[in-house]
């Protein structure tokens, strides 16, 4: 009944040859989960996870695989460069890493940096748990193909008691090409005992272009380190994007993820945390912007398995004109997990009638002693506000984005450094579907 | 500056004005009283341009223009300010950043150059002081977290900062403390001016005790049925709105 591979883009992706390596397990990886994709095809929405996000266009579209030419596409550096960051960093053009667009001279000491292309060069064996994993479920189907056709990515690891002070910086270009691609990214991430790190995490886009990206992060945060995470998705407004963060935290690790989703037309970002340890910490908020006809779905999974484990999330999505936005946050609080705290809330706005938010939290208590609480809401802006703003000379438009502006601020508040806080809010501003100095 | 004739105004489709008509000048102080239910607050919206409020008859016409044809923007440009009864809360918009963003919009309507933020501070800090307001309500987002007698003199300090030429404060007394009180009348004598002029809304006559109306009018059933000076408000003080107005036409002539 179901015959994946006449779908076009099953289809397309299949058809470029599996790269080869040099390293066994990871040929077997690769081939087994290519052909899962093969016989699984795409999830379509009577799956659960994918309710809200039919994937019936993009399965009738075709994709080249790679870009060969990606080591000599022109990117403006400018795109890459945050202010106040000027750290070690990592680019990808089309899944492809660019040394010239890099900066990994004199990495300061506990710091292993490198592309994964390089990285299988070498000693693959501490890569083998990540890369050998077989995913099992047809909504896995990205992941599968990630797994089968990603070539490249970004290897980090910070030593175990290793501080570093500069944050680190991974972008992934997606660069315009004479024909729609496919590329993929594999990032294997990992802090040792009481290591700290700020990583940043682009996405950009150089020139139009209608691409379809998978990344696959998994990011392990041993005990008692720190990580903070800021992800800046910017990518192409007609690219498909699709990303997996996998996190664990072991004991006494401390994480704080902030998400701002701005670009793409096809946006889907599953987020998987597992707090494994004792005492592990783990703050996530995020900003989705869909307007347009973009359809941006963030899927958070967070599941305690240790005790007193604690995990505070807080989204804010907004949609205007025929966008659509979906948030969805499990919560699964497993036995044992004695003692833990969790909190999740998701407050949407929706600036346009056309404009569509589907937000669904979900909480699984299985253990003892838990503090839960969870909450979703969907709305408009406040009239009385909006009224009152007026009633002081501020004209409709400044003061709608006035209005959504400070709605989505709150996500961004705690971000210790301020220069990027103001970098982020600037450019949620500048997102913004009604410009600030708009007079009427 | 101010002339109100004839008004009629509906709100969810019931009559609540039914042929207000009111001539303020330059430079006068004119207290609207009357019961609850009156249409007091209605007055105030409808002058302001709040959604909502359907002008069925009459006109309002000021400094020569068409009020009720402007957006609530443009007449704030124009020089009109409504104190708030229930000034909004609006979190994550903070509020120094707000009152520049508004007084810079006015500016520019009116061709005015726009303060850069030094400017913008001084002038501040002169009100503040005027106002006896701390810096940290600054800091804070707009009105959130104020308590009520915060919220109150938030809004004459917001007054102080736009300098309107008309004033209408929407019963900025109620909920106040005596020591509220005060200070708010005192940042309300303040702005009295001979080209500034304030249309006081209130229940009871003991804001008038700190402002001294120059015209007190009252407002019952959506018409002002007695005008006078300041001694009507003790009168009302002392007899109640009962029998008010009934020996009198409807129609005030200040």
């Amino acid at each position: 009944m179901n015959q994946p591979v006449s779908l076009p883009l099953v289809a397309s992706l299949l058809d470029a040859p599996l790269p080869a390596s040099g390293v066994t397990w990871l040929n077997t990886a690769r081939r087994e989960n290519r052909e899962s994709f093969a016989a699984g095809g795409l999830p379509d929405t009577r799956m659960e996870a994918w309710k809200y996000t039919p994937l019936r266009a993009l399965g009738q579209r075709q994709f080249a695989s790679g870009d060969v030419a990606a080591g000599a596409r022109v990117v403006d550096p400018s795109i890459l460069a945050l202010p106040g960051v000027d750290g070690p960093r990592l680019v990808f053009v089309n899944g492809v890493f660019r040394a010239d667009l890099s900066l990994l001279e004199s990495l300061p000491a506990g710091l292993t940096l490198q592309p994964l292309s390089q990285a299988l060069q070498g000693d693959a064996q501490p890569l083998r748990f990540a890369l050998s994993r077989h995913y099992r479920e047809v909504g896995d189907a990205f992941a599968r193909i990630n797994a089968a056709n990603a070539v490249d990515g970004v290897v980090l690891r910070v030593a175990a008691s290793t501080q570093l002070a500069m944050p680190v910086q991974l972008v992934f270009v997606g660069a315009a090409a004479e024909a729609d691609l496919a590329w993929h990214a594999r990032n294997v991430i990992e802090l040792g005992d009481g290591a700290g790190l700020t990583l940043i995490e682009q996405h950009v886009a150089s020139g139009e272009q209608a691409h379809l990206a998978t990344l696959v992060s998994d990011i392990e945060v041993r005990e008692g380190a720190r990580l903070q995470h800021v992800v800046l998705q910017g990518a192409a407004i007609d690219a498909s994007l699709v990303r997996r963060s996998s996190l664990r935290l072991h004991a006494r690790a401390r994480v704080g993820l902030h998400v701002l989703e701005l670009g793409g037309a096809l946006v889907r970002h599953d987020i998987e945390a597992e707090l494994i340890g004792d005492d592990a910490w783990l703050d996530t908020r995020g900003v989705f912007m869909p307007h347009g006809r973009q359809h941006i779905d963030t899927q958070l999974a967070i599941r305690h398995q240790a005790l007193n484990t604690v995990s505070s999330s807080n989204w804010r999505g907004v949609a205007s004109d025929r966008a659509r936005g979906v948030f969805r946050g499990a919560i699964v609080v497993a036995p044992g997990a004695d003692g833990s705290d969790a909190s999740l809330s998701n407050k949407n706005l929706l600036l346009s009638p056309g404009a569509e938010i589907d937000t669904k939290p979900e909480l699984e208590i299985y253990a003892d002693e838990v503090k839960a609480a969870h909450g979703a809401t969907v709305g408009q802006l406040d009239e009385r506000a909006l009224f009152y703003l007026r009633s002081r000379g501020i004209a409709l438009a400044p003061a709608r984005a006035l209005l959504t502006t400070a709605f989505c601020r709150a996500v961004l508040d705690d971000l210790p450094d301020e220069t990027l806080r103001e970098h982020l809010a600037a450019l949620l501003i500048a997102h913004l579907p009604i410009a600030a100095d708009q007079s009427s | 500056m101010l002339k109100i004739e004839n008004l009629h105004a509906r709100v969810e489709g019931r009559e609540i004005l039914k042929g207000l008509s009111l001539s303020v000048n330059a430079g006068e102080v004119h207290a609207i009283m009357g019961p609850n239910g009156a249409g007091k607050s209605t007055l105030g919206n409808v002058l302001s341009g709040r959604d909502g409020y359907e002008v069925t008859a009459g006109s309002v016409t000021y400094n020569g223009i068409d009020l009720l044809s402007l957006a609530p923007e443009a007449r704030a440009a124009a020089g009109v300010f409504l104190a708030f009864q229930y000034p909004v809360e609006i979190p994550g918009v903070n509020n120094t950043y707000f009152l520049r963003a508004a007084l810079n919009a006015q500016r520019k309507v009116r061709g005015e150059s726009e303060l850069d933020s030094m400017q913008f501070l001084k002038l501040v800090r002169e009100k503040l002081k005027v106002m006896q307001i701390s810096d940290e309500l600054l800091h804070r987002a707009v009105n959130a977290g104020f308590s009520g007698g915060e919220k109150k003199r938030n809004e004459i300090f917001q007054m102080a900062v736009l300098q309107p030429q008309l004033a209408i404060l929407d019963e900025t007394d109620s909920g106040l403390d005596i020591d509220a009180l005060k200070q708010v009348a005192q940042g309300v004598n303040a702005l009295r001016s001979p080209e500034r002029s304030f249309l006081m809304i209130t229940h009871y006559q003991r804001l008038l005790d700190y402002v001294v109306p120059d015209f007190v009018h009252v407002l019952a059933d959506g018409r002002i049925v007695e005008s006078g000076d300041k001694s009507l408000a003790l009168k009302l003080e002392e007899h109640g709105y009962v029998g008010i107005g009934e020996s009198h036409p409807a129609g005030a002539t200040a």
